[in-house]
């Protein structure tokens, strides 16, 4: 069955209008004559939410019992057996309680989209996993709810929502965000022009890295109408126009020398860097680990660059996704250590990654300053 | 007689893998513990300080934290990208690593932004674990640091600060200004 198709409408904090314009562009489906159902729906008693919502079928929700409390949650299985063309799902960085068919809703969405229903969702920039660190330290609010990057990559859309910060906080103010006793406390914390303005700045760079790495090229051959059904595939998958670097890091203070050379690199192909790495399933990030994770955190807002964690038990399985999703053109990879006892018989790392990536994709060695040193 | 020689093969094994597992744990318990902190600015650094700050590393195991201050303007988020400051303090930390690493010492850099110098190094305290900050007071002042952020330093880092008097020897500094780092001496 052909996946459905997935729409994401990102904004950069609460109140930009994110579900308004979902429920807009769900009645000019309908209006089209698409069954359009909304999956779930979070008005948080904003009125003009609420007025949006008219006139949509919405699939009833299901109570679930947390601690002797009910809660209502999306009725996953009830929205696949109706079966619309168009779920909206809002939110969907949201967690679900124990016991529901999936942890996070974005794991729903996925299960909807498999059955060949477009979705269109929500969620604000703080959620992203990898802008998570940077939005805490810019607003000093830690949100806990957070979604891979992927999850955006994996948009076939994804629309920002757009609202200079003055506008953001009249509607605040004017009482159209959360009700009248909340007003000035979240003037006081969260919505400050410094904030709303530095995270309208993280959704805009974001929403601009999504599209460089989803343009299309079209080669001639496609121009004509002459390839055959295998070619039509690979064409129709996303390819960055230009390079995109991608350096695979580990947290270890060794990596950062990769990190500079991969940036060197970078600057001078004027093009994007990811820094990745494939952690290892089940790892604890903590202690020693979590500090120098912050740290490549940190050195990737410095340069600009992405730094994304992949979990898989596979390091070349792994890169190999993450290389396909960000359309990497380059591979860089540190110096491995000698290889020992057995793992001497094992292919090295760099013949692996160049079979399990898409041709094209060249992989560059940088060499480790203390091996070098060992070998003079 | 094959049942004694057994018995002592798995001894000898179990020794030999007990001393090896307690070196390692050893080894790692060393390399964990302490930093020193190279915080510099600008293009240049005195060779003193790093070679101060990489004789202590040496001296006592230590990893070397050289740390690149970068200034970010009012007018654009803390947190923002800052490439043209990246590019300075590449330069400069690849010059440190190079240094460094003739003499074995471990390096772990950092890049810390803030909207001056002491702001930088005050988010730079605040989240990194150190024992020792060597800074070099120069009686230019160039390194960015003025007698203020000293005094400051001295009142705030919770570790040991290592203030090096300005000295003939100053003017020899590693310097990256436009130029491909000074090639160590």
């Amino acid at each position: 069955m052909k996946s459905g198709r997935y729409k994401i409408f990102l904004g950069m904090a609460a109140g930009v209008g994110k579900t308004y314009r979902m429920l807009q562009e769900g009645h000019a489906e309908a209006e089209a004559g698409r069954d359009v159902v909304i999956g779930y729906l979070e008005p948080h008693k904003r009125e003009e939410t609420s007025a949006q919502a008219r006139g949509l079928e919405a699939v009833p929700r299901r109570e679930v019992a947390i601690r002797d409390v009910a809660v209502e949650e999306m009725d996953l299985p009830a929205l696949l057996v109706r079966a619309p063309a168009v779920a909206l799902i809002d939110e969907l960085a949201h967690t679900n309680p124990p016991g529901l068919e999936h942890g996070k809703r974005y794991e729903d969405i996925a299960d909807v989209l498999a059955a060949g229903i477009d979705v269109f969702s929500t969620v604000n920039v703080q959620h992203l996993e990898s802008l998570n660190d940077q939005v805490a330290e810019l607003t000093g609010v830690r949100v806990r709810e957070t979604v891979p990057d992927s999850v955006l990559g994996s948009a076939d859309e994804v629309v920002l929502i757009d609202l200079t910060p003055e506008a953001l906080i009249e509607r605040l103010r004017a009482g159209k965000i959360y009700p009248g006793e909340n007003v000035q406390a979240a003037l006081d914390n969260f919505f400050k022009i410094e904030n709303l303005a530095a995270l309208r700045e993280v959704s805009l760079r974001q929403v601009a890295e999504d599209v460089e790495s989803k343009r299309l090229v079209y080669s001639e051959v496609e121009q004509v109408g002459t390839r055959c059904e295998e070619d039509k595939v690979a064409a129709d998958a996303p390819k960055a126009v230009g390079e995109r670097l991608l350096a695979l890091v580990r947290p270890q203070p060794s990596s950062q020398r990769l990190v500079r050379r991969a940036w060197r690199s970078a600057q001078r192909l004027g093009t994007g860097l990811d820094l990745l790495w494939v952690k290892p399933p089940g790892q604890a990030i903590e202690g020693e680990l979590e500090r120098q994770v912050t740290a490549l955190r940190r050195l990737a807002s410095v340069l600009g660059a992405t730094f994304l964690i992949e979990e898989h038990d596979d390091l070349v399985a792994g890169a190999a996704r993450v290389v396909r999703e960000r359309g990497s053109t380059y591979i860089m990879v540190g110096e491995s250590n000698p290889p020992k006892g057995f793992a001497r018989l094992r292919e090295p790392l760099p013949q692996r990654l160049m079979r399990a990536t898409p041709p094209g994709v060249d992989v560059r060695i940088v060499a480790h300053r203390s091996l070098k040193e060992e070998g003079r | 007689m094959i049942e004694h020689f057994l018995v002592g093969l798995a001894l000898l094994l179990g020794l030999a893998l007990g001393f090896l597992f307690a070196r390692r744990r050893r080894g790692g318990e060393t390399e964990a513990v302490h930093q020193i902190l190279l915080p510099f600015t600008g293009t240049e650094i005195s060779r003193r300080a790093i070679d101060a700050a990489l004789r202590l590393a040496r001296a006592e195991h230590a990893t070397l934290m050289p740390a690149y201050l970068a200034r970010v303007p009012k007018s654009l988020p803390l947190d923002c990208a800052v490439p043209k400051e990246a590019d300075r303090a590449m330069a400069m930390l690849e010059a440190i690593e190079q240094r460094a690493a003739a003499q074995d010492v471990p390096v772990d850099a950092r890049i810390e932004r803030g909207r001056s110098y002491r702001h930088a190094l005050a988010r730079l305290l605040d989240h990194e674990a150190f024992d020792r900050v060597v800074v070099s007071a120069t009686a230019t002042g160039s390194t960015g640091f003025s007698g203020d952020d000293l005094v400051w330093l001295l009142e705030k880092a919770p570790a040991e600060v290592l203030i090096l008097r300005p000295g003939p020897a100053d003017h020899r500094v590693l310097s990256v200004n436009g130029r491909p780092p000074a090639v160590p001496a």
